[in-house]
Formats: structure tokens, sequence, C-alpha cells
């Protein structure tokens, strides 16, 4: 495959200058379209090169979403995320990995089939547990006479309820479980050499112990990747931040918010669309994720690949 | 300091029986080598020892204490693997200290020993790289320094010497052989390479498929193979074999249409008619003038080895093998006499492979035919 002609070279070139272009272009449209006025904005035909009001638009914009405390909600949804996922991935992939169970691979496959099930294929259901999370439990209770006995004994009336709506819990927990991370920590895991699980059990190290000293550096790498991505998969939810949280004011998160602010026919009301705005706000929502893959690029790209041993 | 006792041990993977009543005694501080053709169940006798592998049946006792449910850190065995099985993302120095880490000695101890265990196999220098860093016959020493930091009751080598080169490999050998002097730790070394065998042990174990086929030191184990697999397996170049069928009117044991060797008194009039397996070493042999007892065999290649040659021969087929210091030159099909004088003969059951008594006072060379 590997063939080194000038034309041949050339053509690869072209290829690759086309498909960067294309890939930039939209995100130059956003800068130039935040860079200008309203009217300039909505004139025909389009502008493509900057205006001059791009530091009067994010502003702008800054200050109609209430930006400052979604920003900060945002951010602590996607660290929550981040290390919810990492911390639960890592304990089920050691336990399948590493422990001979019966139902072990059973366990591996449920986990495995809800990646053919995201949060959008189940919303309604986990709109329904996270109005109420013990829901279930009520139901358990009631269906078995628990409730019953309980009330007999008691007078105590049995009504379970734990509401996540809007709450940094019911934004968090359900997009927590997922079985990327369990998957590709999994394989990770199944590359550890046995020898090396052997040497730490004459060393008498314990699981946790070989857990924490030896599996968690040599998955350093694979920590990485899986934060990088999951860091962008938490920051870009809007659906379930949508459906969760009412009260926009203290929960809202920046992404639903740049829903808001892209013009409709509810939000303009028939008046001018603001396209000026929507993009100062969208560069500055980009910004976060854009960062946090170039800060991680080198280890992502290592935590992928997995080949240095 | 412990001996190993191994008694009746079987292990079964569902119903794949894969060793079937092993029992073994190993006397304290004693160098035993286990050796076998992949497959045949010496590392998973290892790791049984090591507890790395459940005991399907019978029992082993360390130090007279059994140690069958007990965890691989309780047992005071310390392994050094085929593959290092270093910790990649720890230093050197961390490597040999991990189990005193583990064990929870506080870190001025921990560094003192593990100071002195580095300097005992020459690794000071190298302590405070990774593992990555190092090559094969430096990882080697880290894993063994990792070993004998432990000060373990009892050594296990698993084939640790297999990823090395030739040359580094009897430079470690050595080094074991050293190690061992200077511990007295009672070792157990699983290889399959014979000279590993051969020069590390005190007494040597041959294994195949499961069972033990001969227990002894390496020179009884050479000189007397208790079975026809030991004697193909020990020795290189491998033991000659040919078919035969004990005569008493022969007096001796018939090869083939034309060749008999003669036999002490008993031994072919016992067993008349039995059809046995007849092995000679190719050390043992020479090449003849002609008339001397032995077979008469087609030359076919011959190898040089430096000291001397290997003279390939074919016998109705049978390839046969004959090491001789001296050089000739044979036409390629020129039929050769090979003298095989009557002391170099092992007898074996055609049947059960299992070498025939030899009755006292062994052979007797009579004059040839």
């Amino acid at each position: 495959m590997i063939e080194r002609t000038p034309i041949l070279n050339i053509l690869t070139h072209l290829i690759l200058a086309v498909g960067a272009v294309l890939m930039l272009l939209p995100m130059w449209i956003a800068f130039v379209a935040a860079s200008h006025d309203i009217t300039a904005v909505n004139t025909a035909p389009v502008e493509m090169w900057p205006g001059p009001h791009l530091i009067a638009n994010l502003r702008e914009a800054w200050a109609l979403s209430d930006f400052g405390q979604k920003f900060i909600n945002t951010f602590i949804v996607a660290f929550a995320v981040v290390t919810g996922k990492i911390t639960i991935a890592c304990i089920t992939a050691f336990s399948i990995v590493f422990f001979d169970y019966r139902g072990r691979m059973f366990i591996f496959w449920a986990i495995f089939i809800t990646l053919m099930l995201p949060l959008e294929v189940r919303i309604v259901p986990t709109y329904a547990v996270a109005a109420n999370a013990l829901q279930p439990f009520q139901v358990i209770a009631d269906s078995t006479g628990i409730s019953w006995v309980i009330n007999r004994l008691t007078g105590i009336e049995l009504a379970l309820n734990w509401n996540l709506l809007n709450s940094y819990t019911g934004l968090i927990l359900p997009l927590i479980a997922t079985a990327t991370g369990t998957f590709l920590y999994r394989q990770f895991f199944l590359t550890i050499p046995d020898e090396l699980v052997e040497a730490a059990r004459m060393d008498g190290a314990g699981p946790l112990r070989f857990l924490r000293d030896i599996l968690i550096p040599l998955s350093y790498t694979n920590m990485a990747a899986l934060a990088t991505i999951m860091f962008v998969y938490a920051w870009n939810q809007y659906l379930w931040p949508l459906l969760v949280i009412t009260d926009r004011a203290n929960y809202g998160l920046v992404v639903v918010e740049l829903g808001n602010l892209v013009p409709d026919q509810f939000s303009t009301g028939g008046g001018t669309p603001t396209w000026h705005l929507a993009m100062a706000a969208t560069l500055m929502v980009m910004i976060p994720p854009i960062l946090i893959v170039i800060l991680m690029q080198r280890w992502f790209v290592r935590g992928l690949i997995n080949t240095d041993k | 300091m412990a001996d190993i006792s191994i008694r009746n041990v079987a292990k079964s993977y569902g119903k794949d029986r894969l060793m079937t009543d092993v029992s073994l005694e190993i006397s304290n501080k004693e160098f035993v080598v286990i050796l076998g053709p992949s497959g045949c169940g010496k590392s998973t006798l290892l790791r049984m020892i090591a507890g790395l592998e459940a005991i399907s049946a019978g029992q082993i006792a360390i130090a007279g204490q059994v140690v069958n449910d007990l965890e691989p850190r309780e047992r005071g065995c310390a392994m050094v693997f085929q593959n290092y099985a270093l910790y990649p993302h720890m230093t050197v120095a961390e490597n040999i200290g991990y189990a005193l880490k583990v064990a929870g000695l506080p870190k001025a101890d921990r560094l003192a020993r593990v100071a002195a265990v580095a300097a005992s196999v020459g690794l000071t220098e190298f302590l405070d790289r990774k593992p990555g860093q190092l090559s094969g016959g430096q990882r080697q020493r880290v894993a063994m320094a990792r070993a004998i930091i432990r000060e373990p009751k009892v050594f296990l080598f698993d084939e640790p010497l297999s990823n090395l080169d030739a040359k580094l490999r009897v430079q470690m050998r050595h080094e074991i052989r050293r190690i061992h002097h200077r511990i007295g730790a009672t070792s157990v070394f699983v290889t399959h390479d014979q000279h590993e065998g051969m020069t590390l042990a005190d007494r040597l174990v041959v294994m195949n498929k499961g069972t033990i086929e001969q227990i002894g030191t390496p020179r009884e184990v050479y000189e007397n193979p208790a079975s026809l697999y030991v004697a193909g397996f020990i020795g290189s170049p491998a033991m000659n074999f040919l078919p035969g069928r004990l005569d008493s009117a022969a007096r001796g044991v018939v090869l083939g249409n034309d060749a008999r060797i003669d036999l002490p008194p008993g031994i072919a009039q016992s067993r008349n008619g039995q059809l046995v397996q007849v092995g000679f070493r190719p050390e043992r042999v020479a090449i003849g003038h002609g008339g001397e007892a032995g077979v008469t065999a087609r030359f076919d290649f011959v190898e040089e080895l430096g000291s001397g040659c290997l003279y390939h021969f074919l016998h109705e087929d049978i390839p046969l093998t004959v090491q001789s210091d001296t050089r000739h030159a044979f036409a390629p099909g020129q039929d050769v006499r090979i003298a095989i004088p009557p002391d170099a003969l092992h007898l074996f059951d055609a049947t059960t492979t299992r070498a025939l008594p030899r009755t006292a006072p062994t052979l007797v060379a009579v004059p040839a035919i």
C-alpha cells in the first residue's frame, strides 16, 4: 500500500487538504458570523471574512444566557461523569477479567448489550426512574405485602420517594452507566500477562493491592483516552439535561442553553434572527472540549492504540 | 528451610486428566530439576507447589505442613517466571522491594535490603531504571533478586532461561548454581532443556504426559534410563533405537535380519522370544572395520561438530547416529559396519517401553561372531 511517487504524493495531500477545509469551514463560518453585527449577519451574500464585533458579541451572548453559572454546572457534570465512568468501568472490568465466578460472562454480555441501548433509546423509563428513584422498591414492597405489614405494625404508610429531577445527581447518574468504558478497560486488562498477576500473588499482593499498585498505574493512558472521550460526551449532552432540568437558572447546562440562543420562530417572535449571538455562544461552548482534546491528545492516541507495553 | 513432599498429586481440568498420581520427595536444600517436553505437566506441578494452581487430588506439604489450601503468599515460596513478569511501571528497586512493601516493611529497612540484594546479583547501577530499559539477562537478574529478597524457604523456577540467548543462558545457569550454594534454599527448576537439567540438578525428575518417568541423579538417568522415553529424551545427540528379539539359542538379541549381539547369560534365556527395543548412545558406539558385533548400515550424511563428527546412517530405513572423533570419508549409500559394544546396550520391553533389568554384573562383552 505504501507507494511513493510525486503524483501520488500531491494527490494524497490534495485529498487531505480538501478534507481539512470541509471540516474547518463550518467552524470558520461560525467564527465569522460571531464577529459581525446583526445586520451584517443577516445580509446576503454570506460574509467570509471576520468583522469587528467579536468581543461585543461574546459579551452579549454571555450575559444573555447567564453562562457563568451554566459553565460551572457543565463542568461539575462533565467531571463527575468522567470520574464516575472511569471508576465504574475500571472496577467492573477488573471483576470480569480477573475473577472467576458463575455468571461472569453473562454479566459481561449484559453490560455489553447496553452499548446498543444508549440513553436516547431508554429515555422514557430512565425519566420515570429519575422522577422517583425508589419507585421500583415501592412496587416490590407493595406487591409483596411489605408495605401492608409496615402499615399494620407502625401505622406508617410506606411511600418511598427520591426525586432526582432538577439535581446534579439526576443529571449525572444516568450518564455514568454505559458499557464503552467497561469494554475498553476489559480489552486493556486482557492484555495484562497472566505471569504479572501471578508474580503479584507470589509477592503477597491481594486483589485490591494488585488493582491499586499494578493495574491502575499501568492503565493511566487508558484512563486518559476514556476521560477525553467521556468529557466530550458529557459536555455535549443535550436531550437528557433538557428533560431532567426544568430549573434552568440553577441547573442549566451550556449546550442546552445554546439551543435557546439558536433563532427559530419562537425565540425571534418574527424579529431578525440573532445568528451572531448564537455563533458567539457556540464559540465559547466549544472551547473546553477542544482544550481537553488538545491537552490529552498524546495519551489519548496511545491509550487507544495501546501498543507500548 | 524446607523439604517438599508431593503425595499422589493429580490435576484435571473438567474431564481432562492432565496429571495422574505424581509423588516426589524433595529434601531440604536440594536442587531438583523437573525435565520434560512442553505439555507434560511439569509447569503445572511447579505451579501447584507455588499455589497458583489448585490441586485436584493428593497432597503437597512444605516443611511438614500441608499447603493445599494455603494462598501463595503463605507458602513461603518465591518464583522466577519464564517471561520475568516484572512490573513494567516500577523501577528495578521498586520491583525488587515490592514484596517487602506489601509485607509492610518500613521504607528504610526495605531500601537497605534492596541495595544488598541488588549488589549480590550485580544490579546496583540499574536500580533506578525501568525493566523496559534493561537487557534480557538484566531483567532475569531482577526477577531473581525479587525472589531472593523474600528469603524464601523454597525457590521455584519456571523455565527462567528459555528466553535468553545461548551464551547468556550458560552464564545465568552458573549464576543460579552459585546463588543456590550461597542461599541454600530448596529449589525446584522446571525446564525442557536437558542441558540445563543435567548441569543444574542434584536430582533430575523426567516427566512425560503427566506422569513421572524417572527420578535420579543426572548420571543415573543418563546411564540407566528407566524407559524408552527417558532414553530418547536424555542425551544429545539422542540415543539410537533398533527393534530386536531376545533369542535364547543365539544367547543374545537378534536385530533385523543379519545382526545379533551377545548378551550376558541369563537375560536372553529367561525372556526367549521377547520383542525389545535396543538402544545405544551415539557416543558409545564406533565405526567398525567389519566383523565386530554390531550392525551394518548405509551411510547417509555427516555433520561437523568441530571436536568430531556425527555420522548419520540408515539401517533398514531406521536412522542411526554415530559420534566419532576420527574422520572418515564415506560415499553416500556406502555400507558401513557400526560396532556396538555389548555394555553400551540398553534393552527396553517393546510393549511396556520400560527398561529390562540388567542382570548383574551388567552386560559382559562376548567375542563377536
